[in-house]
């Protein structure tokens, strides 16, 4: 059985994908911007997807566009349109297109005799020339290049022109010069369009109502939000890319809404309401944190995977002492140095079991930027619910692409789960306090906060302690710690966010997938229905996993684990964490550090099937 | 670490503080350290420290690493708040519950190897961000509880027990800590008390990181003829031509002695700290003259001590965040979460 999805016949409104190939450091990602927020104003379900280098100047660097009207909006693999704009590139991005597709060049200089297809139609623009002729400085001139080719993109697409000039105008509120250049630079092009092609071409958009209720915003932005929103007062972080902008974004809203006027003070004069600590290192940052939540404030780090292999020491020793921490992780490509601009999910095994000796975490797994806000607030709560560090696992293409989502909500009801925590009052109520002693149902054993009352003093020590929280190297005394630690852990099951199921009439097979697969997924399982497929849907959200995620594999003859890996460490943690056998999951695996798209499912699982 | 609570044998009225607490309120539980360490003593001198400063002990904070010295906060104040950390790690882990809960005193315990070799880059950056507590650093030239190994701070031709002298320039903390603007930098010695004590009573008043070097003896591994870290080395080597006096904030002799060779600073708190006997050409606010007078001491194979170098007009870390009083981890969630409404306005830009 095969699906081609790549021939299929579309309806070219509002469902193409277009590929925008860039000379990086040249201005262009504001361009491609404007065009994907332009519409998604038009009310058009869409994403955008930045495949950028390692490099700040001179390398490729791509960004994608799908406009879907029924919402599946992952990664496409062709391409309607092509707007190539880095001679460097041309050979392999005018491949790239899809049978009866366009290419949109610089016809400032001539296209090499070579490069031209029968089946695509190239719509050539003197873009160099224009921009020579109309601005001065030679800096606006490569700039406005990318306005300009925008501009006419706008006119072969039917995007709103109107929309676009409101961006333009908003982005340069305050200097009327570049809105002027820009909005010159943009009908350059759009006038060039018009008067030299037919516009619109019949890959176009029409305007919808699909975003009512939507924002635009990217995961990094969200989580930064979801840290502010929980009550974090205290960060410690050390720059990596992917995860630089949660702290980015951390440190903007803190000086939005955290700083207090001081009452009688002088004019301007403030309080913070948080310490950002921009660490030596990662190893520094995780301590800065647990530093913090041993004193009882709610405290983060945001890192990608180099920074968790740095902090595992410390992960340790947080998880032996029980002291509450959250770590972001916004994962990209590894192993060592890997892509640090490519997206993975390669840390699974690695946060799940982080540091030396027998440890285990919770970690949380967003889908996507709505989810990272939420369980960013989730993170410190199970985080000083359980006294332990919690990972909420992001990713590149979560973190630093801008997604369509649901407007994020929040409910003033909440409090926050602070956990098991005694009050000096608590303590003169006692007759005697040990730091790990008298668990609730969770396992969790109350602590005191340094300060807190003499009787609740104690040592934290990472070295072997009993039940009471004294040195020991007894066996008995030193196990029965660390068994409560593995019953703590698993009591964590039934509070993380629960795993989302869709199940389908007559489904035989399962798909389980995690993070920012879900949208390629859904897509993929609508097409296999379409031919004949039926599959059931389940998304884990959290670990560890409850019981339902060994039923969802043991329900079914067939399952497919669709990650971003090499080694499929999903499908490993549910069989080693639930027992259930492992040749009963298929690993479904895209680990090239781009985006997962949905024909790579659809192609894996055909592939799995046929040979089984 | 193995610790051994130590019986309480009631004696004749012990005398009170202010908290009307004895010095037996501030002891700890009873060392397991090798017969004769310096680290003991130091123990002793902050005991003795914060009983007379009245500390109270719940509002201290002690912190270390690993290693020997990193034990001994097991060993002073049973009251306080404690927490043993990782190799070299105990630095961060100080300045976030610094950061969250800036009303204790904090104290961290770190010896040569935690501080000068693993934790070497946290500590600078500690100096740098001038966290505002008592650094103490014994430091023994030697690793204890691997046996014997060399540490960063040996000097050249320092013999360990068994094998090869040492031929690494060693790491001075205090030459380190005026390079890279440390605002107390003190040397001492364990063996003397009458010196550590008012050095120890002026960092926990000081406004910012203090650092005390203690060169404290290991009378297992280098203690022998050869070392440079040896209770015979230092009695012979030791110069104390600054000599310090801490006067406490409430005490009534507050009456300046005008005399040329005393001088006399005033902690944040009010507290003054006197300088006798400088030397002349050395003062304890002029980096420069520190250095100077280290190097050239330090060339004729003597070891200064006392409290070397002083500045109490640089904001501490607080200072420099501008946080509240009062402590981070006391802000009422209300004040830190801006609500459904404002949510709703911030995605506005979302479009």
């Amino acid at each position: 059985m095969t699906i081609d999805v790549s021939n299929e016949l579309r309806n070219q409104v509002n469902d193409f994908s277009i590929k925008l190939a860039n000379v990086n450091g040249t201005g262009s990602a504001s361009a491609n911007g404007l065009l994907m927020q332009a519409i998604f104003r038009m009310g058009i379900p869409v994403s955008g997807k930045n495949l950028f280098p390692s490099n700040i100047q001179g390398l490729p660097t791509w960004y994608e566009i799908r406009v879907n009207k029924s919402g599946y909006t992952a990664r496409a693999l062709e391409y309607d349109l092509m707007v190539a704009m880095n001679s460097q590139t041309y050979r392999e991005d005018i491949a790239d297109v899809r049978h009866g597709g366009y290419v949109i060049f610089d016809s400032s200089w001539p296209l090499d005799a070579e490069l031209e297809r029968e089946d695509v139609t190239f719509l050539g623009i003197p873009l160099a020339k224009m921009c020579l002729e109309n601005f001065k400085a030679p800096r606006e001139r490569i700039l406005m290049k990318n306005v300009a080719y925008a501009g006419a993109v706008v006119a072969l697409l039917g995007i709103d022109v109107d929309v676009v000039a409101d961006l333009l105008a908003e982005t340069f509120a305050k200097n009327e010069r570049l809105v002027e250049s820009n909005k010159r630079a943009l009908h350059l092009g759009y006038d060039y369009a018009v008067e030299n092609f037919e516009c619109p071409l019949p890959i176009r958009v029409e305007a919808m109502d699909a975003n009512a209720n939507a924002i635009l915003i990217d995961g990094n932005l969200a989580t930064a939000l979801g840290c502010l929103y929980a009550g974090a007062t205290v960060a410690g972080w050390y720059p990596i890319t992917p995860a630089t902008a949660v702290m980015d974004n951390f440190i903007r809203l803190c000086a939005r809404y955290r700083r207090e006027p001081v009452e009688g003070g002088e004019p301007g004069e403030h309080r913070n309401n948080y310490m950002i600590l921009q660490a030596e290192d990662e190893i520094a940052a995780i301590g800065m944190v647990l530093g913090a939540g041993w004193s009882g404030a709610r405290s983060f780090t945001s890192t990608s995977g180099p920074g968790i292999s740095l902090m595992n020491e410390l992960l340790g020793l947080a998880y032996y002492t029980e002291i509450p921490a959250v770590i972001i992780d916004v994962q990209r490509t590894g192993p060592s140095t890997g892509m640090p601009t490519r997206t993975q999910q390669a840390d699974l095994l690695l946060c799940a079991y982080a540091s030396h000796g027998d440890t285990k975490h919770i970690l949380l797994f967003p889908a996507n930027p709505h989810e990272c806000f939420e369980m960013a607030v989730t993170s410190f709560d199970l985080a000083e619910h359980f006294q332990t560090p919690v990972f909420m696992l992001s990713d590149l293409d979560i973190g630093m692409n801008d997604w369509v989502v649901p407007q994020l909500e929040w409910d003033d009801a909440y409090v926050p789960d602070r956990g098991p925590v005694l009050s000096d009052e608590d303590l003169r109520s006692m007759a005697e306090f040990f730091r790990y002693s008298g668990v609730n149902g969770d396992h969790v054993a109350s602590r005191t906060l340094p300060g807190s009352d003499e009787k609740g003093a104690y040592f934290i020590r990472g070295s072997g302690h009993d039940q009471f929280g004294k040195y020991t190297e007894n066996p008995v005394a030193y196990q029965e710690v660390v068994d409560r630690l593995k019953l703590k852990h698993a009591s964590a099951a039934s509070h993380v966010p629960a795993p989302v199921v869709k199940r389908r009439d007559g489904a035989t097979v399962g798909i389980i997938t995690l993070g920012s697969c879900d949208l390629a997924v859904r897509e993929a399982i609508d097409l296999l229905a379409e031919s004949g497929l039926a599959a059931d849907f389940m998304r884990v959200r959290g670990f560890p996993f409850v019981a339902d995620v060994r039923q969802f594999v043991e329900e079914h003859e067939h399952c497919f684990v669709v990650e971003q890996n090499r080694d499929g460490q999903l499908r490993s943690l549910i069989t080693m964490e639930t027992g259930v056998a492992i040749e009963k999951m298929h690993p479904i695996l895209a680990y090239g550090g781009f985006p997962l798209s949905a024909k790579q499912v659809v192609d894996g699982v055909l592939r799995e099937l046929e040979n089984n | 670490m193995p610790s051994i609570t130590k019986p309480k044998i009631p004696l004749a009225p012990l005398p009170k503080n202010e908290l009307g607490l004895t010095i037996r309120d501030y002891e700890g539980q009873m060392s397991t350290l090798c017969a004769g360490c310096g680290h003991d003593s130091v123990t002793a001198a902050i005991v003795r420290t914060f009983w007379e400063l009245s500390t109270p002990p719940h509002q201290i904070a002690k912190l270390s690493g690993i290693g020997c010295s990193s034990k001994t906060p097991t060993y002073f104040v049973n009251g306080a708040h404690g927490f043993n950390s990782a190799h070299g790690r105990m630095v961060p882990i100080a300045t976030g519950a610094n950061a969250a809960n800036r009303e204790l005193t904090y104290i961290g315990i770190s010896g040569d190897g935690d501080s000068l070799s693993i934790g070497l880059g946290h500590l600078m950056h500690a100096i740098r961000r001038n966290v505002n507590m008592v650094y103490v650093i014994e430091n023994n030239g030697v690793y204890g509880l691997t046996k014997g190994q060399m540490s960063a701070s040996a000097d050249i031709g320092s013999r360990p027990k068994k094998g090869e002298a040492n031929l690494l320039a060693p790491i001075d903390p205090i030459s380190l800590g005026l390079t890279l603007g440390a605002t107390f930098l003190a040397r001492s010695f364990s063996g003397d008390k009458a010196q550590l004590i008012p050095i120890l009573k002026a960092a926990v008043a000081h406004n910012g990181f203090a650092m005390i070097d203690v060169i404290s003896p290991c009378v297992t591994f280098n203690d022998h003829e050869g070392s440079t870290k040896s209770y015979k080395f230092m009695r012979e080597h030791e110069v104390k031509e600054v000599e310090t006096d801490f006067v406490p904030v409430r005490a009534e002799i507050r009456a300046k002695i005008s005399s040329d060779d005393v001088r006399e600073v005033t902690m944040h708190d009010g507290s003054v700290v006197r300088f006798r006997s400088v030397p002349e050409g050395y003062d304890p606010h002029d980096r420069l003259s520190v250095e100077e007078y280290i190097r050239d001491h330090h060339d004729r194979g003597e070891i200064v001590t006392g409290l070397l170098y002083v500045n109490e007009g640089m904001p501490e870390i607080h200072e420099l965040n501008d946080t509240p009083a009062g402590g981070l981890n006391k802000v009422p969630f209300a004040k830190l979460c801006p609500g459904s409404a404002e949510l709703a306005a911030i995605q506005a830009d979302f479009r």
